[in-house]
């Protein structure tokens, strides 16, 4: 034999050890899988046919725009959904058609929660310009006190007294004065 | 009173002197026209047996034929009388019977003689010509028995009426040692501009303040709110006017410093602050609020400048409608306390006892102390029909001033006095009216729209 020839024998013999070793090794090296304690996953079930319908805009439904809340503050104003309280001569306490008149304000106060109001308070024209100030101050307050007691938020009250210098009705009868003697409510935001 | 003052030219001097140093003549931008000194010495015309000396002022002497010489001498006359009789320490000539007499063309030929013959006591004798500062009058009061000057003096001016009321101040002064008010102002609110406050869907009218000459004459806006301006009051020196404003909406306290054009807020932060009232001094300013009294109006008490609020009453009532006591140590005011409103007086610092002084008032408001030498509280009495009424703080004794004429309220003394001006309906709407202590001598001082509230500077 050449030694050409033992080489390529020893390198084949080498060759093939080592194959056979690696093809033995293998199944040890690899572990075991363990016993399956829980259900395997299932396989996705194919999905029912799906319907995909064009989205269509659903209107809400018709409603009557509200005059309340859609008018300006002019507007509101000119046509108050606020109601006056009147008062009895030289009086501030408020009586049963003016704690009428205020819990519907307060009412509407609640429908509207952002508004805010002014109450004014107003006297007639007797008596004098000074004393009616004060006179003027209590009705407000009086008003403002009442509406806090059914619930409405007292930084949403300012109160401001005129006095008699803003007559409802400018005449010198008593049904004039009557209108005159009041709370009257203006709302200054919304 | 006055009239009691010891007639002696030497306190008639002395009273000028210290007139025409002192706060008669407060406006820096009014000044009144330069007197210059007396160029013989004073002395006083009186009537036979101390009755009341009888004057006649002829027109003025015009020195110079322009009309507009002609218009001051005339202005000159006619104004001088006015303000002479409004004191009523004078009587006069009627005037329909100078006619009859000789006008002097100077001071050296009037005819004294026939004067006398209408029992003139003394002559008003002025001469007026054109000046740089516009008119040049030179003034002279004659003892018409004597034929002395017992009066001279020279002025110079822009304003013929100002010199007039100069004139007469300096009359009033050296003759019957009387302080006058031809040179005093009001002030007064006033809706006669027809303005529309914004904010408000009601139309309802401004109100804005006005000043004018104690005689009407001169009615000047001081305010440009656009709201309602109102109740004003003069600083005791006659340059400020404290009034409540709307204009933020609720009640404050404004002071507009009316010859400089500047605005200065007294209460702020705090709404429903009215009815400002000056100390005598002019540093502090008592009002009316209810911003912590449930309601109810209190009064308090400021500096000048705003600083150092502090509360003068603490009772559960309505406290309003403050007037300080001429020397500033009290104050009366108006309370419910007792279920109508009545006037007490109390200590200036709030301490000690709230005297009632208003008995047999059903309603009693807006009280104003008289100056010195008078110790009197006008006030304003009744709901329905108002009159003015006056209470002797010595006596305790009330006479009423108006009897149903219109409703009459809001009166105030003149600064010697003497005379109360107030706001009346008798003409129909609210109008400025003046009328003496003692009930006479009515006279109307506005007539376009309502005028109200009105104050007398000092």
């Amino acid at each position: 034999m050449t030694s050409a020839r033992r080489l390529a024998l020893v390198l084949a013999a080498v060759f093939m050890t080592a194959a056979a070793a690696c093809s033995k090794k293998a199944p040890v090296v690899q572990p075991t899988p363990p016993a399956p304690t829980v259900a395997a996953p299932e396989e996705p079930r194919p999905a029912p046919a799906e319907a995909v319908p064009e989205p269509v805009v659903a209107l809400p439904p018709v409603v009557r725009e509200d005059p309340i809340a859609s008018a300006s503050l002019d507007d509101l104003n000119r046509n108050s959904p606020l109601k006056p309280a009147f008062f009895d001569y030289d009086s501030s306490e408020l009586n049963a058609e003016g704690q009428k008149a205020l819990t519907e304000n307060a009412g509407v106060l609640k429908r509207f929660p952002t508004w805010a109001i002014t109450i004014e308070g107003h006297c007639d024209e007797r008596g004098t310009a000074e004393y009616n100030l004060a006179l003027g101050e209590r009705r407000a307050v009086a008003a403002r006190a009442y509406l806090v007691s059914l619930g409405i938020a007292a930084d949403r009250l300012r109160v401001v007294s005129y006095g008699k210098e803003f007559p409802f009705d400018p005449a010198h009868t008593e049904a004039a004065f009557a209108k005159n003697r009041r709370a009257h409510f203006v709302i200054t935001s919304k | 009173m006055y009239r009691m003052c010891a007639m002696t030219t030497t306190t008639a001097l002395l009273a000028g002197a210290v007139l025409g140093a002192g706060p008669g003549n407060p406006q820096a931008q009014q000044q009144p026209p330069g007197s210059q000194q007396p160029t013989e010495i004073t002395t006083t015309i009186t009537s036979e047996a101390g009755a009341t000396p009888r004057l006649a002022i002829p027109d003025f002497v015009t020195i110079g034929t322009e009309p507009d010489v002609a218009a001051a001498a005339k202005t000159l006359g006619q104004v001088l009388w006015d303000d002479l009789n409004f004191e009523r320490e004078f009587a006069f000539i009627p005037r329909d019977t100078y006619a009859s007499i000789p006008r002097a063309t100077s001071f050296a030929d009037v005819p004294f003689d026939r004067w006398r013959e209408l029992n003139a006591d003394g002559l008003v004798i002025g001469t007026v010509q054109k000046s740089a500062a516009g008119i040049h009058v030179e003034l002279r009061l004659f003892n018409a028995r004597t034929r002395q000057s017992a009066y001279s003096r020279q002025y110079d001016g822009a304003s013929a009426r100002r010199i007039a009321h100069t004139i007469s101040d300096e009359l009033h002064t050296s003759q019957r040692a009387l302080k006058g008010v031809a040179l005093t102002k009001l002030t007064f609110d006033s809706d006669r501009d027809g303005e529309k406050m914004t904010g408000t869907v009601e139309k309802r009218e401004t109100k804005e303040v006005y000043v004018s000459d104690y005689d009407g004459d001169g009615q000047t806006r001081v305010t440009l709110g656009k709201t309602l301006n109102v109740f004003p009051r003069w600083s005791p020196n006659g340059q400020s006017i404290a009034y409540t404003s709307y204009r933020r909406g609720g009640a404050n306290i404004f002071i507009s410093n009316i010859y400089k054009g500047t605005l200065e807020e007294l209460t702020t932060g705090k709404d429903e602050s009215w009815l400002a009232a000056w100390s005598p001094d002019g540093a502090r300013l008592c009002f009316a609020s209810s911003r912590d009294n449930n309601g109810n109006s209190s009064l308090y008490i400021v500096n000048r400048d705003g600083t150092g609020i502090r509360r003068l009453t603490n009772h559960p009532s309505i406290n309003i409608s403050p007037t300080w006591s001429p020397s500033g140590t009290q104050i009366a005011f108006t309370s419910d306390r007792t279920g109508a409103p009545q006037i007490y007086v109390m200590s200036a610092d709030g301490v000690g006892q709230q005297t009632r002084i208003t008995i047999g008032e059903s309603y009693a408001d807006k009280p104003t102390w008289s100056p010195a030498p008078y110790n009197e509280i006008a006030y304003t009495s009744g709901a329905g029909v108002n009159d003015i009424k006056v209470i002797d703080m010595a006596t305790r004794e009330v006479r009423q001033l108006t009897f149903g004429e219109g409703k009459n309220e809001s009166p105030v003394f003149s600064p010697n006095g003497r005379h109360i001006a107030f706001t009346s309906t008798r003409t129909g709407k609210k109008q400025i009216f003046t009328i003496a202590r003692t009930g006479k001598d009515v006279k109307q001082i506005t007539r376009t729209g309502n005028n109200e509230h009105p104050d007398w500077s000092r």
